[in-house]
């Protein structure tokens, strides 16, 4: 059972304005029936002042999706249509006082449909709309870049699964995990940028073998990290041509600054983890391996090699060298 | 609030209170390692012992020793792959549904994956049931290991194991098969099938959690899981379980001499609430095959809802069920079970799932028909894909998604 807060629940089972706004002046529509949850929002506006008189939702889905709605429609009944959109995802579940990290996506599904409905309201196409929202990224979900982007932002996410938590993209077939590795790398490198993200948390695409091309020596918060994209050449082809050249001299990290690196990337999967009753802990760092105690379910969990591929990639992205990653136990016995 | 109303004991049951009784003594006084030479081992290792005749009789094997304790389910599964893979290191294929339960199918998907099988899955149709022929043509001299579930965990919809192990036997492939929802609800006589392996659990019947066994038919190559220790006459090292194996062994007692029951009232039990259920609400079905299912099951589609939903609706009523949807496992998808009978997204997602057992009585299930139309209807009331005032679906597309 999840472990929802009381707010989540009440507005479960005391969803506010739940029904359908008879002539509303602006109706956003959101999700399909083959993602799991869908929403109708309504809104009723006062051509006066701007002003949202009433909203009414309708939704399809889980207990966190009725019950982000509901409260979506509290926080945007009396705030004028230019408040309004000032409301973000975060909102919405700050508001339910939380929402477990799986089901952020349906405080997401509140603001994407509140934008449309404001969007409907302000007569502008919705045609246009999509445009402007970008290339379709996940086919499954129907997830396009312009969401994505948003729910980035607006989360300050930094790592694909947060990404698939938020938004629900990638949940599926999973192929389009390298546009979305893509989106991320971008909208972060646009983050950092404009100050609003460490560049050390920062995700950075890059394709297959071909290594970060700035060095990590030396991450200096405030220096902005812009070489997060020129990486971003299209690896394909770039990569297989000078593997060689695109190692960085790995040599001059210090061993403090190496751990320093290595302890940041573990805390970010840690949640990974811990979602599913594990965890991992760094144990010991001796040259390129790096020895990491699994707690918990992920110690035997049948995937556990898997588990350990994962954070070995995680650190040599960290590293921009490629690190061998072992369990504990056996660096012990070797 | 009424009385809590179980009815999801395919995912865990109750723990009879006559098997904590039979397990207590083994805590505390005959707490001895059964492969000691003194009276305590004595006492340990007779425990031990009638659970196997208890668990023999169950399963109608030929011989005790066919008995191996595990600890559980997903272990003897995996004990059953590996060693078939072991025992046939030529052969790099495997072939298995596409219901299996996560213990068998992740397994394969990580073996075909990590270590190269060639994987068969084989698809059922949308009433669940397997497809003959595809099995027929993915059998060959290649296959190491045929691994199919007698009945699923969702639908309680059943496969015809026996006939599906004689025609791998016809080609010496060693056949498992994964019974843990089988195993106390149907007679069962696997000295007289083709079945070489098969996989029990304790806590679907009755039994502790933490506990389960492998049947290996006499003759089968088997290559130990976990090695050490000679207990389980080398076949699962590892000082015995021994309070949980004497409770898996009253737990299969106890079982066995409730089959007429579990077969009868349990099965006019579901029935009634089926039929309870399909009178009362609309845009409602039934699915797996009903013809042919474990007779405690009955997993329906309640179709433009979603069934987290459901759940928690039923479970302020005190009814706790299941669901295939998506949102209940924390994965984006509705049920592997579902997807691959085909079932509709605007059903799948809704799909629910109701257990019973014999501890289940019919004032429960009448409580279960009269509350859940509401539910129903209530989730209804707030879904945009239905239209309340016509009583029918609507169109729905939004603009975008």
């Amino acid at each position: 059972m999840w472990n929802y807060s009381e707010k989540v629940k009440d507005h479960f089972f005391n969803p506010r304005n739940a029904g359908v706004l008879e002539q509303p002046d602006g109706v956003g529509e959101v999700g399909s029936i083959a993602c799991g949850d869908a929403l109708k929002l309504m809104i009723k506006v006062s051509p006066a002042d701007s002003r949202i008189l009433d909203a009414r939702f309708q939704t399809f889905g889980c207990g966190s999706a009725i019950a982000s709605s509901s409260a979506l429609t509290e926080m945007i009944i009396g705030k004028t249509i230019d408040e309004a959109l000032t409301v973000t995802n975060q909102d919405i579940a700050g508001y339910l006082g939380g929402l477990p990290p799986e089901k952020m996506h349906c405080s997401v599904m509140g603001a994407e449909a509140l934008r449309a409905a404001i969007a409907n309201y302000r007569g502008e196409a919705l045609e246009a709309e999509d445009d402007e929202d970008g290339a379709l990224v996940c086919k499954c979900f129907g997830i396009t870049e312009g969401l994505l982007t948003r729910a980035i932002r607006t989360n300050a996410l930094t790592t694909v699964e947060t990404v698939t938590a938020y938004t629900k993209a990638g949940g599926s077939c999973a192929t389009c995990r390298d546009k979305i590795e893509m989106v991320l790398g971008d909208v972060n490198a646009d983050m950092v940028s404009e100050g609003l993200l460490d560049s050390a948390r920062a995700f950075r695409y890059r394709g297959r073998g071909l290594a970060e091309a700035a060095p990590v020596t030396t991450p200096a918060p405030a220096r902005p990290t812009a070489p997060a994209r020129p990486a971003q050449v299209r690896p394909s082809h770039a990569a297989a041509a000078k593997p060689a050249a695109a190692r960085p001299a790995g040599g001059a990290l210090t061993l403090v600054r190496k751990i320093a690196l290595i302890q940041e990337a573990l805390e970010a999967v840690r949640p990974t983890f811990q979602r599913d009753g594990g965890d991992v802990e760094l144990v010991d760092v001796d040259g390129d391996t790096v020895s990491v105690q699994l707690f918990g379910t992920c110690v035997d969990c049948s995937m556990s090699s898997f588990t350990l591929h994962m954070v070995q990639e995680k650190l040599s992205e960290a590293l921009g060298r490629p690190v061998r990653v072992v369990p504990a136990d056996d660096s012990l016995a070797a | 609030m009424e009385p809590a109303i179980y009815l999801d004991n395919n995912a865990t049951t109750r723990v009879d209170p006559e098997v904590v009784a039979a397990m207590l003594p083994f805590f505390t006084e005959h707490f001895g390692n059964a492969s000691s030479m003194h009276g305590f081992g004595t006492a340990a290792g007779a425990g031990l012992a009638r659970a196997r005749t208890q668990i023999q009789a169950l399963l109608g094997a030929a011989h005790d020793h066919e008995v191996v304790f595990t600890s559980g389910g997903s272990e003897s599964d995996t004990a059953a792959i590996l060693s078939a893979l072991a025992a046939y290191p030529e052969r790099r294929e495997i072939v298995t549904s596409a219901v299996e339960h996560p213990a068998v199918l992740s397994l394969c998907q990580y073996l075909a994956k990590q270590e190269g099988y060639r994987l068969h899955v084989i698809p059922v149709d949308e009433r669940g049931r397997l497809d003959l022929e595809a099995y027929r043509e993915a059998l060959s001299e290649r296959v190491a290991v045929v691994s199919i579930m007698w009945a699923n965990n969702e639908t309680g919809t059943l496969f015809p194991v026996e006939q599906l192990a004689e025609m791998a036997h016809a080609l010496d492939i060693p056949f498992h098969t994964d019974a843990v929802q089988v195993v106390g609800k149907l007679p069962l006589k696997l000295a007289d099938s083709a079945i070489d392996m098969l996989s029990l659990s304790g806590h679907k019947l009755h039994g502790p959690k933490g506990i389960g066994a492998l049947y290996i038919k006499r003759g089968t190559r088997f290559r130990p899981l976990i090695r050490g220790g000679h207990q389980e006459r080398g076949r699962r090292a590892g000082t015995e379980n021994v309070p949980g194996i004497v409770g898996l062994g009253r737990a299969a007692e106890l079982a066995l001499a409730g089959l007429t029951d579990e077969n009868t009232r349990v099965r006019a039990l579901r029935d009634r609430l089926e039929q309870g259920l399909l009178a009362r609400i609309d845009h409602c079905f039934v699915t797996g095959d009903v013809d042919n299912r474990l007779p405690n099951t009955a997993n329906l589609a309640f179709e433009f809802i979603e069934g987290e939903a459901i759940l928690l609706l039923l479970n302020r009523e005190g009814v706790a069920a299941s669901s295939g949807s998506a949102c209940t496992s924390g994965s984006l998808e509705p049920s592997h079970v579902m997807r691959a009978m085909g079932i509709p997204y605007t059903a799948a997602h809704g799909a629910t799932r109701f257990s019973l057992s014999r501890e289940t009585t019919e004032a429960e299930i009448d409580r279960v028909v009269a509350v859940l139309p509401g539910i129903v209807e209530r989730l209804r009331s707030l879904s945009p894909y239905w239209n309340a005032a016509e009583g029918t679906t609507k169109t729905f597309e939004p603009a975008y998604a």
